[in-house]
């Protein structure tokens, strides 16, 4: 089927926006084709809040002036919500950010939206992932209130809800392409607090790694989360970190992957679709791997986008791109998530 | 403090929830919310059968707030949205941005748990676009409503999630239907086998979590009834339970008891155990796991009251 005439017009770029959670992985994002790099401070202030990740003000300010150098835009996130005892710091944070010229602010918190807005009225903001908005209500909601400029969609729209969304809504959409999976509405998911006590929204981690135990005995592996069993594997099963939603359970007296499998998502299927909505930016996740991670699906990424820019009918996922993000996807394997619908 | 039953958060059949709410009518709770907050394809009730609900209930002296979708996708939901929040009779719960963006400068709106108000510059927000009530996301804690009770902005109520399975999280996909192999779009309506969910258990058949449609509640059930006079101290205006499908007059009327100061918190929670799914948990109270269960009041100067205290069931004293 051929896509509308103005969607195909629409679709001339499309912006790919890589991870980084040091300056090697900014490098090799900027080195293997992203036109934007996202990072976080190294605090609770972003999502990815793991030990030994993320940058000081030093290196937000070597990472800003590298990619600026090469032509390149660096997105900074504060994507958690700042509870009454952190609003100074949250607040500071986007001072930070300001001074050092990124390029666009990374937001959820709406109390911190209106700060930004307020106080650096010059600065760019993007509606994060963990501001939950789904719809072109929601956005229009945050575009009305604090003037965004681009939304991230929630990993939970199907291909021709996002549709709906961009056709709907004057702010341009940013969308996951790559990376593990959130299977829960991000910015409503409580289930790493119930178990751990902290959760994305409010200390910037999922199943922090003190919380997790890996047993052996008897060749079973087991993997638990503050005490509570995630999984266990057979010797010659692959073991997964244990993310509460990758775990097996016990539903109706099966034991299987009841909410879902350790998987990665991987667009690439549907790219030529997904270019036709009309989508701004495609988005990788994995600020907390490591920057060869980075380098590889930066640069398939980059191929495969170009190559269905330039001729979306033709386009055709390589073997080869498909083999090498799978080497370095959560369970070896991916999936379209959402937006196929018999996911859901 | 004001006593809220929050929306029903599970599919069942149309006469058991006109009968279910039908009997509200005769039970102490002061505010009913009502309307489907987790799934658009369930559809039971027509919007009518809500309002006529509303109307019967409204008539029996309670405060009728008509509950959202907390996950918006489609278009069609958006309308079905629209309608509620131009009711024109009825508050509104907004539980999605959408709602409040519909409901900014057009109604007062409650402001429901799945907004995430985190502090006060969200809260001051909020209030600036019309919600006369907030509800504390329920990863909150004692500590972050002590600070936000501070600096409340005027005339806004606060409402506290205080008995029931936790909401943890929602997905595009049915959990219910995968359980059974089915695709959502052909989903079977299987969550109306489970009038409290379907239970989750670890692989060491610990209780673990619920699944109800695309959202997964915990296994244990919130009680913060020995909590109830620190809330009161904090200025708490309401106080939310949640529908079970079983005790429901029974639970009411042990909060009712409690916040009119005839029921000893602690003989009340010795009530509840008969009425709990899964164990009691009360850690996102305290500021930690949510599914940890001290059951012990946080520290305070509380006065003894009179009775006997070794009553466990919650008899009238």
């Amino acid at each position: 089927m051929l896509p509308p005439v103005d969607s195909t017009m629409r679709a001339n770029t499309i912006e790919l926006v890589c991870p980084a959670g040091s300056l090697p992985a900014l490098k090799a994002a900027v080195g293997n084709g992203a036109d934007s790099v996202y990072i976080g401070f190294r605090d609770g202030t972003n999502a990815r809040n793991f030990p030994g990740l993320n940058f000081d003000d030093q290196e937000a300010r070597a990472a800003v002036d590298y990619a600026h150098k090469a032509g390149k835009r660096v997105f900074l996130a504060i994507n958690t919500y700042p509870r009454p005892r952190q609003w100074d710091e949250w607040c500071r944070a986007v001072d930070r950010a300001a001074a050092l010229g990124v390029d666009a602010l990374i937001l959820a918190d709406p109390g911190l939206m209106h700060y930004a807005a307020t106080h650096h009225p010059e600065l760019r903001l993007h509606l994060s992932v963990q501001g939950s908005a789904t719809n072109h209500e929601a956005i229009a909601f945050y575009a009305r209130q604090f003037a965004i400029r681009r939304v991230v969609l929630p990993r939970v729209l199907s291909l021709s809800q996002v549709q709906q969304v961009i056709d709907k809504t004057e702010v341009p959409v940013e969308v996951f392409g790559f990376g593990s999976l959130c299977i829960m509405v991000e910015g409503r998911c409580a289930l790493s607090s119930y178990v751990t006590g902290k959760s994305p929204n409010a200390a910037g981690v999922c199943s922090p790694a003190e919380a997790v135990r890996w047993e052996e005995s008897n060749n079973i592996r087991r993997t638990r989360l503050n005490g509570v069993l995630i999984d266990q594997f057979a010797p010659l099963e692959q073991a997964g970190y244990p993310t509460i939603c990758k775990g097996r359970y016990e539903v109706n007296e099966n034991v299987f992957y009841a909410l879902e499998e350790p998987t990665s998502l991987n667009v690439l299927d549907i790219l030529p679709e997904l270019v036709r909505t009309g989508v701004a930016a495609l988005k990788v996740e994995g600020r907390q791997r490591s920057p060869a991670y980075v380098a590889q699906v930066t640069r398939v990424l980059r191929e495969a986008l170009d190559s269905c820019l330039a001729d979306p009918d033709n386009y055709l996922p390589k073997s080869h791109w498909m083999a090498e993000l799978d080497k370095v996807a959560e369970g070896s394997c991916h999936t379209l998530g959402a937006y196929h619908r018999p996911w859901q | 403090m004001k006593l809220s039953l929050g929306p029903l958060p599970y599919f069942w059949d149309r006469e058991t929830v006109m009968d279910f709410y039908h009997r509200l009518v005769d039970t102490p709770v002061d505010i009913v919310y009502l309307g489907e907050v987790i799934c658009a394809k369930r559809r039971a009730l027509r919007p009518e059968d809500w309002l006529e609900l509303a109307d019967t209930l409204r008539a029996g002296g309670k405060e009728v707030v008509l509950s959202t979708l907390a996950l918006i996708e489609a278009e069609s939901e958006l309308s079905a949205l629209r309608r509620v929040c131009e009711n024109g009779q009825f508050r509104v719960e907004a539980n999605d941005m959408a709602a409040v963006n519909m409901l900014t400068g057009a109604a007062p709106f409650v402001a429901g748990p799945h907004i995430n108000t985190y502090n006060a510059a969200t809260l001051e927000l909020l209030a600036e676009c019309g919600a006369f009530r907030w509800v504390m996301p329920v990863e909150q804690g004692r500590e972050v409503l002590e600070a936000l009770q501070q600096g409340r902005p005027a005339d806004m109520q606060t409402e506290v999630f205080v008995f029931g399975r936790l909401p943890l999280a929602f997905s595009a996909r049915c959990f219910t239907a995968r359980a059974h192999n089915l695709p959502k779009d052909q989903c079977e309506f299987r969550c109306g086998d489970y009038p409290d969910g379907m239970p989750l258990a670890t692989r060491e058949q610990q209780d673990f979590l619920t699944l109800n449609g695309i959202q997964v509640q915990s296994a244990g059930t919130c009680n913060l009834v020995r909590e109830l006079p620190v809330l009161a101290e904090l200025g708490v205006s309401v106080v939310r339970v949640s529908p079970q499908s079983r005790h429901m007059s029974a639970i009411i009327d042990v909060f009712a008891r409690v916040v009119d100061g005839r029921l000893q918190p602690e003989v009340a929670a010795h009530a509840l155990e008969a009425y709990t799914q899964g164990g009691p948990c009360d850690g996102y109270w305290h500021g930690g796991a949510g599914m940890s269960w001290r059951g012990q009041p946080e520290p305070r100067a509380y006065p003894a009251s009179a009775g006997s205290g070794k009553a466990d069931t919650g008899a009238d004293r």
